[in-house]
């Protein structure tokens, strides 16, 4: 097990130390305790949705859940969230940035095998991460990556990573599941890690079998004996065959059945909060959302409460319109939570005298449940006076026919590692993903500031000024932060939630450990 | 069918034959040429169906160039289909494997289910239909009646459901998923695929047997089975040499009917039961807009479908003299 002192070491390395010591508002690590010293062996059988025949064990084409659980048990990131949220070492030994973010100097450990024998080096590292940045690759991280000018080896088990601007949270973007080591120039399709698992089959969409890495480097991991992660991309399904016994571990547990699985004794819930959030952005360069009282107006129409309790089956926590997550170090606790008020509603609407309907596209491929919630949002926008007309879309095409085409659509945005994560991709000018066109050259200077900021201090207010800017201002309604809900049966221990990442941050396959 | 039967009465038999291979191959051409249309009428492309929301033009780009997708339409049909009548059935776009392995491995899934299917199915639905036909208005007759009429009524995936309920949740008999692979040894197999066979079973034996009942019945009406009765022969008799003969080429059609069904259209079925069947794996291609993959599941699918229907029309020429006969 990593020590208490070098984790503490590797993140004032980052200089947000200081900012760990906030209270979390939950502990998930409870769950661990009283369980006991974890037991080898056993064989291990989870239900995993989101899997596709066309699924490829290159992390260049991970998309969903399945995959990013396959491959998580096969290969290692550098560093790890841990269940308090905070960065955490494992193919990387220590970290830290002599410039204040410019470049980033990491040092790895020197006892790790491949699971062919080889023993990982820096420039197997450095071939990894540089495999997401070639020209010609259609990674989903591609972008992440976009600031670094090179990526070297500057030992023989230390890797530098030179920025273009300084970012002084860009370690953390590491732990993104799609940083995974493979060994130099090796195919990552053949599954060759330095994970606790080693591949025995992968059959796409069907199932994937792994057996336990005899040499893992890290002795707390990798318990049971073989993982077989079975493809159940029918919610039912998953849920009979946890309940039957089938299987173990399931993710993705439907809020309606959670009350009935709640009352059952040989199963249990995981309950991972701030998972994602739900979004309906409002393209700020359109008529209404050009105009700050329509959005206001808008804000205040929408009854979050109401979405949460009817749709999420109270899964989820309230939102204030910031795409920044509570388990953050740097959530704006103080701004105050915008009520539903149909007055104040009808008052910015009528100030903004935007006449005629405004259509609201939702699909469930925004976020499950959109239809629902978009009529949710109606009625209690009509108490107000403003009339939304909903219009169903087809989920085929979404993102490319409706969302950042129509006018007020819904989307929805996993957690990521950092703050900076969201606001740079979402929210700023020429972010890929800005869904909602918020071009505002003095709030991309603020993000931009933040990122740069060494001093914690100051870059606690810029991410403050930042949140405030986007709850009282931005054109995307941020209704709610949606927990994410797994489910074992009662003789699998060990799994803790990881706040923001559900299947305890894609790794509960070899933290898990089974009971006789 | 019937139009068939007067055709095989004129033909020989070969040239019928023959005649049905050709028309089936330019059918099977018509059928790739509307999956292909109708794929291109669908919103969204390949690239970004893969990409998703993380997709930036300049990672669909990429991938367009990669798959083929910056050429017209017209010639990568044309290449698809070259590549095809060399036997090459192509490379998955969103997987990058080669089709014909995963094709394999699915149609084998979905033969194994179907063909268990049918082994109960098709002689229970016989004995029921022809008990029920000789013991008509009977009290079991009418019970039989009304239990397959419930069975044909109720969707699949709520009977499906209703059987993981009972035999997996509540009694634990049964497994409720039936994820098969190919190193399981038979006998687990067919332990894992029981209750999709059940649930299809269910579905499929209703409309067999009542259409064998009624096959039966109508032709029991007739007045040459009357005489025959009436000369003194047993009812077993009258059955085998009069009415069974007569009666074979309607029940065979609905047997090769249903058998077409539990290969092409058990995608319910498969999912609520996670079975890896060719049906899933057509769905994940359409979902990905993986062109290949839908064309190849689809050529399939019609091909069994074709194959059935020749041979149901076969059958019945060799069930019933009447038609054997050509001058």
């Amino acid at each position: 097990m990593i020590s208490r002192r070098r984790f503490i070491e590797g993140v004032s390395a980052m200089g947000i130390g200081a900012a760990l010591g906030t209270s979390l508002p939950f502990s998930s690590a409870q769950a661990s305790q009283g369980e006991g010293e974890p037991k080898k062996g056993g064989h291990l059988i989870v239900g995993i949705d989101n899997a596709s025949s066309s699924d490829r064990l290159d992390p260049a084409f991970w998309f969903e859940t399945y995959m990013y659980f396959v491959g998580s048990q096969l290969f290692n990131n550098l560093l790890e969230i841990d269940e308090n949220g905070a960065l955490v070492p494992s193919l990387a030994r220590a970290w830290e940035s002599p410039d204040r973010g410019r470049s980033w100097v990491i040092d790895l450990r020197e006892d790790v095998l491949f699971h062919d024998g080889r023993k990982l080096t820096a420039s197997d590292v450095v071939y990894s991460l540089n495999y997401h940045r070639t020209p010609d690759s259609s990674s989903p991280v591609k972008v992440y990556l976009d600031p670094v000018t090179a990526i070297e080896a500057t030992g023989s088990h230390q890797v530098t990573i030179s920025l273009a601007t300084p970012d002084v949270d860009f370690i953390s973007l590491l732990a993104s599941v799609h940083f995974v080591v493979t060994a130099e120039n090796e195919d990552f399709a053949k599954g060759i890690g330095t994970g606790a698992f080693i591949l025995e089959n992968f059959q796409p969409g069907v199932r994937t079998l792994v057996r336990r890495n005899p040499d893992h480097w890290n002795p707390a991991r990798g318990h049971v004996d073989s993982v077989e992660t079975l493809a159940m991309n029918d919610a039912t399904a998953r849920v009979a065959a946890l309940v039957s016994g089938s299987v173990q571990l399931i993710n993705r547990v439907e809020k309606r059945v959670v009350g009935r699985l709640e009352s059952m004794p040989n199963i249990r819930l995981l309950r991972t909060r701030d998972s994602q959030i739900f979004t309906l952005p409002g393209l700020s360069n359109q008529a209404p959302f050009d105009n700050l009282d329509a959005r206001l107006a808008l804000k205040y129409a929408i009854d979050r409460q109401q979405i949460i309790d009817n749709v999420l089956g109270g899964y989820a926590s309230l939102g204030n319109d910031n795409p920044v997550f509570p388990s953050n170090a740097y959530f704006a606790a103080d701004l105050p939570q915008r009520p539903y008020d149909p007055d104040r509603a009808r008052f910015h609407w009528q100030k903004a005298g935007f006449s005629g309907p405004l259509r609201l596209s939702a699909a469930d491929a925004g976020f499950p449940g959109s239809i629902d919630a978009a009529q949710l949002y109606q009625q209690s926008a009509r108490r107000a006076g403003i009339e939304l007309q909903v219009e169903r879309v087809p989920d085929d095409g979404y993102w490319e026919n409706v969302w950042r085409k129509h006018v007020f659509v819904t989307s929805n945005w996993s957690n990521r590692p950092s703050a900076d994560g969201l606001l740079s991709m979402v929210f700023t000018s020429g972010a890929a993903w800005n869904e909602s066109f918020w071009q505002v050259p003095s709030f991309d200077a603020l993000v931009s500031a933040a990122r740069g900021e060494a001093d914690e201090q100051r870059r606690r207010q810029l991410y403050h000024d930042i949140q405030e800017v986007l709850v009282n201002q931005s054109s995307t309604i941020i209704p709610l932060y949606a927990d994410s809900l797994d489910a074992s049966s009662a003789r699998v221990k060990g799994i803790t939630a990881t706040p923001g990442f559900p299947l305890s941050g894609n790794r509960a396959a070899e933290k898990a450990w089974l009971e006789a | 069918m019937v139009s068939a039967w007067i055709d095989a009465a004129r033909r020989p038999l070969p040239r019928l034959i023959g005649t049905r291979l050709a028309l089936s191959l330019l059918m099977l051409l018509v059928v790739s040429m509307l999956i292909f249309a109708g794929i291109q009428l669908l919103p969204g492309d390949a690239a970004s169906a893969i990409l998703g929301q993380s997709a930036t033009p300049a990672a669909r780009q990429q991938l367009e160039l990669r798959l083929g997708l910056d050429q017209p339409a017209l010639s990568r049909y044309l290449s698809w289909l070259g590549g095809m009548l060399r036997g090459d059935f192509g490379v998955s776009f969103s997987s990058g494997q080669p089709i014909a392995a995963a094709l394999a491995y699915r149609l084998n899934n979905t033969l194994f289910l179907a063909g268990c299917t049918a082994l109960i199915a098709v002689p229970l639905a016989l004995l029921i239909g022809l008990w029920s036909a000789l013991h008509r208005g009977s009290v079991l007759d009418r019970g039989l009646n009304a239990l397959t009429r419930a069975a044909v009524s109720l969707p699949e995936f709520f009977s499906g459901y209703l059987l993981i309920l009972v035999f997996a949740i509540w009694l634990g008999w049964l497994p409720s998923s039936a994820a098969v692979f190919g190193e399981m040894p038979l006998s687990t197999r067919l332990y894992f695929i029981a209750l999709p066979c059940f649930t299809l079973i269910l579905a499929v034996l209703g409309h067999m047997a009542n259409m064998t009942r009624a096959a039966l019945l109508a032709i029991q009406q007739e007045s040459y089975v009357e005489t025959a009765r009436l000369k003194g022969l047993s009812p077993w008799c009258v059955l085998r040499c009069h009415v069974l003969p007569n009666a074979w080429p309607p029940i065979i059609n609905v047997i090769m009917l249903n058998l077409a069904y539990l290969i092409v259209g058990v995608v319910i079925v498969e999912n609520v039961f996670v079975y890896p069947g060719l049906g899933q794996y057509m769905i994940d291609g359409i979902s990905k807009r993986d062109i290949p993959v839908i064309q190849a599941c689809g050529l399939v699918l019609a091909a069994v479908y074709i194959a059935l229907n020749l041979l149901a029309d076969l059958l019945s020429i060799l069930a019933n003299p009447r038609l054997r006969h050509v001058d």
